[in-house]
């Protein structure tokens, strides 16, 4: 909300800096955003008198002029104005002054005769004809011959204010007016408020009651509205302090009737309109909802067609305007008008929001209206309008009027005591200053012991019960008060992660000592992924959901895998000639059951890792997921059977499974696909489902005695087809080589000539070892032998 | 004899004098005390002294031994220490070369402060909540006192799925659920994913926040401040101060926005903080009565203070981060810069 200073000066009398005012109000709860020094800047434009004009011996269109500048003495100025006369008083630019728009003047010559300053126009001043009867004239601004001459012309002209724009929170829309935060301004400085004038006289023989008919058949929508008659209008210019408060505000004149209207929206938040009496057919005015398909074209010339949700206020025709956005065209005040009807009404805040939204009109009454308006400052607004009509003597005010009101005018009355307000606050405010500090804020209050009763005036529609009141107290009292405790009354608590929580937090600190950075990418992404990577859109309860309002198409798709995104990061990276890295992220996936959406979706935790760069294979990204299991799933049987997904490498990936399920797959991604994003060099990646996977968490430890006998090795080289997995192998090994077998490992993978065409040397670490005694070399010969054996049986392979 | 033995001494003196390797040496050491070495022999020739000399004679063969001996193993120990120093030299390496160890990743920096801000308040006896990040109308708005037609509403561009489900804004329904399933003592973090239609320098569409609530018997705004202090203090510097100022929040009465002293200048004024000094992290308040009824505790009984936070606003502020952009775009090149332990 912007505000002049003068202009609050008409309610307040300020009498600190505006930087202190500033500061005042930023403590209060109003934080000024900007505060502009309005024309200060503007320097050495004087008064000044012209006593000669001649032309300029060298140039047609030039004139030489002599002025006398006061106590500058006389100046020879070269101008190529031509609506300048002798004896005229007007604006000089002297030599180092500076316009409105910062632009600086200096001395000069023009076609060789030196000029010691510049008239001005209107505009060079930064004003128009309604600061400044004149100022809008293409051509130098003619000033009051009277003026004394040699004088800041912005002193004369009153140019100088201090513009303040201030944040008004939205609990406070009796602040959305000058009045208003003239209000708050005089609390903050302890001084009294000087009311505006809403007195006036009516003429016996002019009545509203007889003169029209007023209804209201959406109570619902229109709690109040207020209609009155001035008959005898004399549409003129308005008087110049008018003018120039509108214009303060960035408003045009128009002529005094529509002043006044756009006058009190400003002073007191309160939308206005005015009708012509004359276009009213019937001399009725019906308050409804518009009928579905109901046109009208309001001031601006805009036609709409309206539905059932709208509201309208009606003659007996027709529309004639859209309750709270604006008059239609059809009753405008225009020169000929002689009656008018003021309308002063409060109308419900959401359907003004929901009609301005719908049929894309949005004005100042209608942003007002969507901020509320309270039934008070309704009536309050009239009188103001009443009392510039007869300020104005522009027409006879109707001694009645239509006053329609559904709510109770009922000041609330909250009863609590000093010690709720207090124990909000937890501290003790004296009650003199609670007392003193509502009563500046305009709230009546009657203590009583701790007992405590604050009459609220109507427009303070936000204050419900004592949080409210100790809110009030303490903005004006001051927030520095509030000494800091630690929850001295409370009871302890035991907090900190549960063992999922910190699951998590070991997930990630392990994959990080992996070398891998945590990646964070949106929740959302584009329908295109799917396409581009093969993946489910409307698989089994697994259907994917869109936003209905997205940012774009990019951003629409909540995403079922993080696949895309991390190879999306990738890509990034490879473009950016990051040669290599370690991705890991875990998030959410987000799916249902059914679209469009009737229950709230499932979400699931996914773990995506991903790996790039010239050290990077498959055994890597799998090495990765292996110490994962290991540490998350420690003595489970994990299977990796070939992955069938169709962003992977069909021959280098593989499905996670865990007692049949799958938990996740890894791999190096298809080329295929890859390149379908322009990535040529090979990634891997993979995702685990962290919430499958977590089921087989084993995160109990369990000691093992440590055999005090020796162990016995040996190690077998055997040659195999190429294609036998190196899974089965192990698995005939540990099925045919007893129960001391301890372990497994594979230390040796060789193909080539020696082994022959079609199969590979495959060499195995064996170790044996009982917990009760020392093997003999005999019973693990016998063993190996039958390891052999089957080996052969089953897989054909043979001892190298 | 004693010419013999010094003979002996002397060669043995003068082969050890230009022996140049341990090998060499024992071949020295063989010749003259192995075996058949010829100290050694001297004991054989004893049969050809008189009975009456063998004794001193053997004693004095026996020092001659002890003598060698000893002369052998000092020239063995110089050679021994030669050897070691020159094969220390063949193995000399560059240290300044780089090491072959793995190098450690580390957590996104938004979880990196995430994490800091949920150990400062777990400290203080919070628990963590998360609650889901698409959630109902319910949740997320009339639950926090933010009827249909409020115009609070304007202040968040939400995305929603239909007219009732909908991306959670903020993180404040996790007040809500966790008042529902929970009765006071409460304390908890609600850490999370939350959405707006934004899109620019300072705002992305999807951001992260932290909601805390305390609902106890006499919370007050006293201990909104202490717990803040404690917070910031434990965040940015020990000396860093906070200051409330009156705002407004539907679901928190009195609000209040909560700033701190510029971590940079530490409250003279820099470009940070705009000349300031202040620095606005959060916003808080007492929790709203008509939240705490709607949430099933009664007001009349219980207290609550709630303050929420972005991540990504502090996150910006402790690194000097000036686009919101650069936490999403996930170089390699900025998330290795956080790997400080």
């Amino acid at each position: 909300m912007k505000a002049p200073l003068s202009w609050l000066k008409d309610y307040v009398d300020i009498d600190c800096t505006p930087e202190e005012l500033k500061d005042k109000l930023f403590s209060c709860g109003f934080e000024v955003e900007e505060m502009v020094y309005v024309a200060k800047h503007i320097n050495k434009i004087v008064t000044c008198k012209i006593i000669e004009i001649e032309k300029h011996p060298n140039a047609d269109k030039l004139s030489v002029t002599k002025v006398d500048a006061g106590k500058y003495g006389e100046l020879q100025i070269i101008t190529a104005a031509t609506n300048i006369f002798v004896g005229a008083v007007v604006p000089v630019a002297l030599d180092g002054s500076t316009l409105a728009n910062g632009e600086r003047i200096y001395n000069g010559k023009l076609r060789g005769l030196p000029s010691y300053g510049m008239f001005c126009s209107g505009e060079e001043l930064g004003i128009t004809d309604d600061w400044y009867k004149g100022a809008s004239v293409n051509g130098i601004l003619i000033l009051d011959e009277t003026y004394p001459l040699g004088v800041e012309v912005k002193e004369l002209l009153e140019l100088e204010d201090v513009m303040f724009d201030i944040n008004v929170t939205a609990n406070r829309p009796d602040c959305q007016s000058i009045f208003g935060l003239a209000r708050e301004v005089a609390a903050v400085l302890k001084k009294p408020i000087k009311m505006p004038d809403t007195t006036f006289s009516c003429d016996q023989n002019v009545s509203t009651t007889k003169t029209v008919k007023v209804i209201d058949e959406a109570t619902d929508l229109c709690p109040r509205y207020i209609s009155h008659y001035v008959s005898d209008i004399k549409i003129e210019e308005s008087p110049l302090w008018l003018k120039r408060r509108l214009a303060s505000m960035g408003l045009r004149s128009i002529s005094n009737i529509v002043d006044i209207t756009n006058f009190v929206l400003l002073e007191l938040g309160q939308p206005m309109h005015a009708f012509d009496l004359s276009d009213i057919n019937g001399n009725t005015i019906i308050i409804r909802r518009a009928a579905d398909g109901e046109k009208i074209t309001t001031l601006d010339e805009k036609e709409f067609t309206l539905n059932n949700n709208n509201l309208v206020i009606c003659d007996a025709e027709r529309p004639v305007a859209i309750a709270g956005v604006m008059g239609g065209l059809n009753s405008e005040i225009k020169p000929t008008t002689k009656n008018i009807l003021f309308e002063s009404a409060k109308f419900a805040r959401d359907n003004i929001r929901k009609t301005s939204r719908t049929i894309g009109q949005r004005t100042d009454a209608s942003s007002r209206y969507e901020k509320g308006v309270d039934v008070y400052t309704a009536e309050f607004g009239m009188k103001r309008a009443l009392n510039l009509i007869q300020k104005l003597n522009c027409g006879k005010i109707a001694c009645d009027n239509y006053d329609i009101c559904a709510e109770k005018l009922e000041e609330k009355v909250i009863k609590t005591t000093i010690s709720k307000i207090n124990g909000v606050l937890g501290i003790d405010v004296p009650v003199q200053d609670i007392k003193s500090i509502l009563e500046s804020l305009s709230f009546k209050v009657n203590v009583s012991g701790d007992d405590i009763e604050v009459t609220v005036p109507l427009f303070r529609e936000d204050m419900e019960s004592y949080p409210d009141i100790a809110e009030e107290i303490i903005r004006e009292y001051g927030y520095d008060y509030i000494t800091p405790t630690l929850l001295k009354t409370s009871a302890i608590t035991n907090g900190g992660r549960t063992k999922e929580q910190s699951d998590i937090e070991n997930l990630k600190n392990l994959l990080v000592g992996y070398g891998f950075n945590e990646i964070i990418s949106y929740s959302f992404v584009s329908e295109k992924e799917y396409d581009i990577f093969g993946l489910d859109k409307e698989n089994e309860d697994h259907k994917f959901i869109k936003i209905l309002n997205p940012l774009g198409e990019d951003l629409a798709v909540m995403r079922t895998s993080l696949l895309p995104s991390i190879t999306r990061t990738v890509a990034y990276n490879l473009n950016r000639k990051n040669p290599e890295g370690r991705l890991f992220e875990l998030a959410k996936v987000y799916t249902a059951d059914k679209t469009p959406l009737e229950k709230l979706p499932v979400e699931k935790s996914v773990l995506s890792i991903a790996t790039f760069g010239e050290n990077e294979d498959f055994f890597t990204i799998k090495g990765v997921v292996e110490g994962i299991l290991d540490n998350f799933c420690n003595g489970l049987d994990v299977e990796y059977t070939p992955c069938t997904l169709t962003a992977m490498h069909p021959t280098r990936s593989a499905f996670v499974k865990i007692g049949g399920e799958v938990v996740g797959y890894f791999g190096q991604l298809n080329p295929v696909v890859l390149d379908k994003i322009d990535v040529e060099k090979p990634v891997y990646a993979g995702e685990i489902f962290y919430d499958k996977l977590k089921d087989f968490f084993n995160s109990k430890i369990v000691f093992k005695q440590i055999s005090k006998y020796p162990q016995i090795e040996r190690d077998l080289a055997l040659i195999i087809d190429q294609n036998v997995a190196c899974a089965d192998i192990v698995k005939c090994i540990k099925e045919s080589a007893g129960k001391h077998l301890d372990s497994v490992s594979l230390f040796d993978i060789y193909q080539g000539e020696q082994v022959g065409e079609g199969k590979k040397s495959m060499a195995f670490n064996l170790i044996f070892i009982s917990n009760e005694r020392t093997l003999e070399v005999e019973e693990i010969d016998k063993a190996i032998d039958k390891v052999l054996r089957n080996l052969k049986e089953k897989l054909s392979a043979t001892l190298r | 004899m004693q010419e013999k033995f010094n003979d002996i001494k002397n060669r043995l003196k003068e082969e050890l004098s230009s022996v140049a390797s341990v090998r060499l040496l024992s071949d020295i050491k063989v010749k003259y005390v192995g075996k058949s070495g010829e100290v050694t022999s001297l004991l054989r020739g004893m049969k050809d002294i008189a009975p009456e000399m063998r004794s001193s004679f053997g004693k004095m063969v026996n020092d001659l031994k002890e003598e060698v001996s000893a002369l052998i193993a000092v020239k063995e120990a110089e050679l021994k220490e030669k050897e070691l120093l020159e094969k220390y030299e063949k193995e000399r390496v560059d240290i300044t070369l780089p090491g072959k160890s793995e190098k450690a990743g580390n957590i996104h920096p938004l979880n990196i402060v995430k994490n800091q801000i949920l150990d400062a308040f777990c400290g203080m006896g919070f628990e963590i909540f998360e609650g889901p990040e698409i959630d109902t109308d319910y949740y997320c708005f009339q639950a926090l006192n933010i009827p249909k037609d409020h115009p609070a509403r304007d202040m968040q561009d939400t995305f929603y799925f239909t007219d009732n489900i909908l991306l959670r804004p903020h993180t404040s329904p996790g007040q809500v659920r966790t008042m529902e399933s929970k009765q006071p003592p409460i304390k908890i973090l609600s850490p999370g994913r939350v959405y707006r239609a934004d899109d620019d320098a300072s705002h992305s569409p999807m951001f992260h926040q932290i909601e805390g609530l305390v609902v106890d018997k006499g919370v007050s705004l006293c201990d909104l401040k202490g717990l803040l202090d404690e917070f910031v203090r434990i965040m940015f510097d020990s000396d860093t101060k906070t200051r409330f100022r009156p705002s407004f929040f539907p679901f928190t009465e009195p609000s209040v926005e909560v700033d701190v002293t510029c971590c940079k200048c530490h409250g003279k004024g820099c470009s940070l903080c705009k000349g300031t000094g202040w620095i606005e992290i959060l916003g808080a308040g007492i929790v709203n009565k008509n939240v705490l009824e709607m949430s099933g505790i009664d007001s009349n009984v219980y207290s609550g203070l709630a303050f929420g936070l972005g991540i990504e606003r502090i996150t910006m502020i402790k690194y000097g981060i000036s686009d919101i952009r650069t936490l999403f775009e996930n170089n390699v090149k900025f998330l290795k810069q956080f790997n400080r332990r």
